[in-house]
């Protein structure tokens, strides 16, 4: 059975000016419960990889600079 | 003779502690404290600093038995009550006894509970007959408090690792656990004298009404894996008909949280503003009530605060949006929902296991023993009805010392190469499908059809063909893929899902009565039928790999109840003899 692609919307946004990620920061990455959070190497920023929230928030209770913004998701708002 | 791939890494531990929520954390501290020589290993699938039902904390304890409000006694029998007489009362009075113990101990590690101005514990009345419910409004710090003294003690601890399966040794023991690794998908196997269990409720078995498969009442990561990876090392569940439904907030899928705001003056009520419950404590005879009005035309249900003072709902405010789910601020301002002039909408969650709430779980003695030697359970995934948070660390402690007395007495067991060989295979199949159904659409069709067949009201009929659905999702498993480690790590959750569904729909079957009110209400048995359903009802991995069900007897209560009491959780509905 072949596989498609289907875009969602996520909850959680990262302001890519305060992200500190290209200077090693984690943090966001290390607390979320559900591993939904990763780095991109390229950009140098944390983004949320995976459609999979309980909008718990303490990716964006921990974050440093406050780059972290988690609303409800698109389904439940 | 078979040996075990060198693909995996095998580490050796003492005492296994898998799950570092609340329970697990307490667990691995009181194993090192009872001897500190011990190898104490605390696996989570996450992250300790954040993981498990209390990521971002707790505003209250819900089941505080401190000298003075409440006895152990009288504890025993408001619980036995409030589950309809099924409880092994030697384990409900295990954790009464030691219940303010551990405010003691929590209090001295820095947990700020609510004091009035004598320096007493502020403990306020929610249940029905007795008073337990002790405020934390300080409650996000319970998790750095934890993380420190696991610091302390040196528990070594393994962050981002998931367990597939327990291994057992040549008598049936447990001898460790098969690990995963959800970003490299890497395996492992740990080999243990003992493990103990404390994997949190199965909270991924209904679906939300939102649709959304982590808009779940539960932390969704707790799937389910506790209750499945017990029943494959052949370990007796039990209650598992008892299901977990909680009264939440609509759409947003958290509590609303009747037990801040009930103390304060807060209640339920109907579409009119009017009260329909006498007592907003959770249980299954208070959630009958609920889904009664919900269907019965003076619905929705509402939490309704707007009649409260303005301190009164500022301090509220401040509590429900800092502790335990503070995104339900977020969620109000989108839908502008202010306390102060507008209800709350409620409405009945997704079912569930969870032993902390209901009763539903891996079966354990006061001792947290499970039925399989060496194995513990501890937290919302083990048996002891209406547990909660201040039970999973009461439990974590019982389970952590008597594991390491365990220690002492038996020889670290023998693995067997054919088990873990046979489940690296099982794990790593769905990463080498490049095509085939992915983890979330087998997941979602699960959970659609746990909602569609067996959530209650419960009709025969309906759970024999969730039967027959779920036996055709088995067979899908062979097409079960995963395109990277994470996803890998869903799949295994499926497995553990669709595992957990078989439970619940066998267990459902065999209590031919109704019980716990809306928990099991049964359309086709609707009365409780005590001559011949006085029982426990407990679950195992049968001969044909299916669940089996069979009767556990009631050990004789500890503490008896006063007839008059017997049925006071029967009779939460308000009479209204005024004619509208």
């Amino acid at each position: 059975m072949p596989l498609a692609n289907t875009l969602t919307s996520v909850p959680v946004t990262v302001d890519q000016e305060k992200c500190i990620a290209d200077k090693g920061c984690t943090v966001c990455v290390d607390v979320c419960p559900l591993d939904v959070l990763a780095i991109n190497a390229e950009a140098g920023t944390a983004y949320m990889k995976y459609d999979e929230c309980w909008y718990c928030m303490p990716c964006e209770a921990d974050c440093p600079t406050g780059a972290v913004n988690v609303s409800i998701p698109y389904l439940l708002r | 003779m078979t040996t075990i791939s060198k693909e995996d890494s095998i580490l050796e531990a003492d005492v296994l502690v898998i799950g570092g929520g609340t329970a697990g954390p307490m667990a691995a501290v009181k194993a090192k404290e009872a001897n500190p020589n011990l190898r104490v290993v605390l696996l989570e699938k996450a992250n300790v600093k954040r993981s498990g039902a209390i990521s971002m904390g707790m505003d209250g304890l819900n089941n505080a038995v401190i000298p003075g409000h409440a006895t152990p006694e009288q504890y025993v029998k408001e619980i036995t009550i409030a589950n309809d007489g099924i409880v092994n009362q030697k384990t409900v009075m295990a954790y009464a006894r030691g219940s303010y113990d551990m405010i003691k101990l929590l209090d001295s590690w820095g947990v700020k509970f609510e004091k009035d101005e004598t320096g007493d514990y502020n403990v306020k009345k929610v249940h029905h007959l007795g008073t337990y419910v002790l405020p934390m409004p300080e409650g996000h710090h319970m998790k750095k408090i934890l993380y420190r003294q696991l610091k302390r003690h040196r528990v070594q601890v393994i962050n981002r690792y998931m367990a597939t399966r327990l291994l057992t040794g040549s008598n049936g023991q447990v001898a460790g656990a098969f690990l995963l690794n959800p970003r490299t998908a890497e395996t492992a196997v740990i080999r243990a004298k003992t493990v103990i269990l404390c994997t949190g409720a199965a909270g991924r078995l209904g679906l939300p009404s939102s649709g959304y498969l982590f808009g779940t009442y539960e932390n969704p990561t707790n799937a389910g894996d506790g209750y499945a990876m017990a029943y494959h090392a052949g370990a007796e569940l039990s209650g598992l008909e008892c299901y977990q439904i909680n009264p939440l907030i609509k759409d947003y899928n958290g509590p609303a949280c009747a037990y801040v705001t009930g103390p304060m003056g807060g209640y339920t009520a109907n579409s009119k503003g009017e009260r329909f419950i006498e007592c907003d404590y959770w249980s299954g005879q208070m959630m009958l009530e609920f889904y009664r009005e919900l269907e019965g035309g003076k619905g929705p249900v509402f939490l309704k605060m707007d009649h409260l003072a303005e301190e009164t709902i500022s301090e509220i405010e401040t509590i429900l949006h800092s502790n335990e789910r503070p995104s339900r601020g977020r969620f109000h301002e989108r839908r502008h929902t202010n306390y102060r002039d507008k209800m709350v909408e409620m409405h009945i969650s997704e079912i569930g296991f969870c032993s902390g709430h209901s009763a539903s779980g891996v079966w354990v003695d006061e001792n947290a023993r499970t039925t399989v030697p060496g194995l513990y359970g501890a937290g919302d995934m083990a048996a002891v009805p209406h547990n909660y948070m201040l039970g999973a660390f009461v439990y974590g402690q019982i389970a952590g010392e008597d594991a390491a007395a365990y220690c002492a007495d038996n020889a670290m067991p023998e693995l067997d190469a054919a088990q873990v060989n046979q489940e690296r295979e099982r794990v790593l199949a769905p990463l080498k499908r490049s095509d085939g159904i992915t983890p979330y659409q087998m997941e979602y069709k699960i959970r659609r059809m746990v909602n569609d067949y067996l959530q209650p009201p419960k009709v025969t009929r309906k759970m024999e063909i969730a039967r027959e659905r779920f036996a055709e999702v088995r067979e899908d498993m062979q097409y079960l893929c995963a395109s990277d480690p994470h996803e890998l790590m869903r799949a295994m959750e499926t497995h553990f899902i669709l595992d957990c569904a078989e439970m619940a729909a066998a267990a459902s079957l065999y209590r031919t009565e109704s019980r716990w009110g809306l928990y099991h209400y049964r359309v086709d048995y609707p009365e409780t039928d005590n001559d011949t359903w006085f029982t426990h009802v407990q679950t195992i991995k049968g001969e044909d790999t299916m669940p089996a069900c069979f009767k556990r007897p009631i050990d004789p209560y500890i503490v008896e109840l006063d007839e008059e009491e017997k049925d006071s959780y029967s009779k939460l509905r308000i009479n209204n003899f005024v004619q509208q």
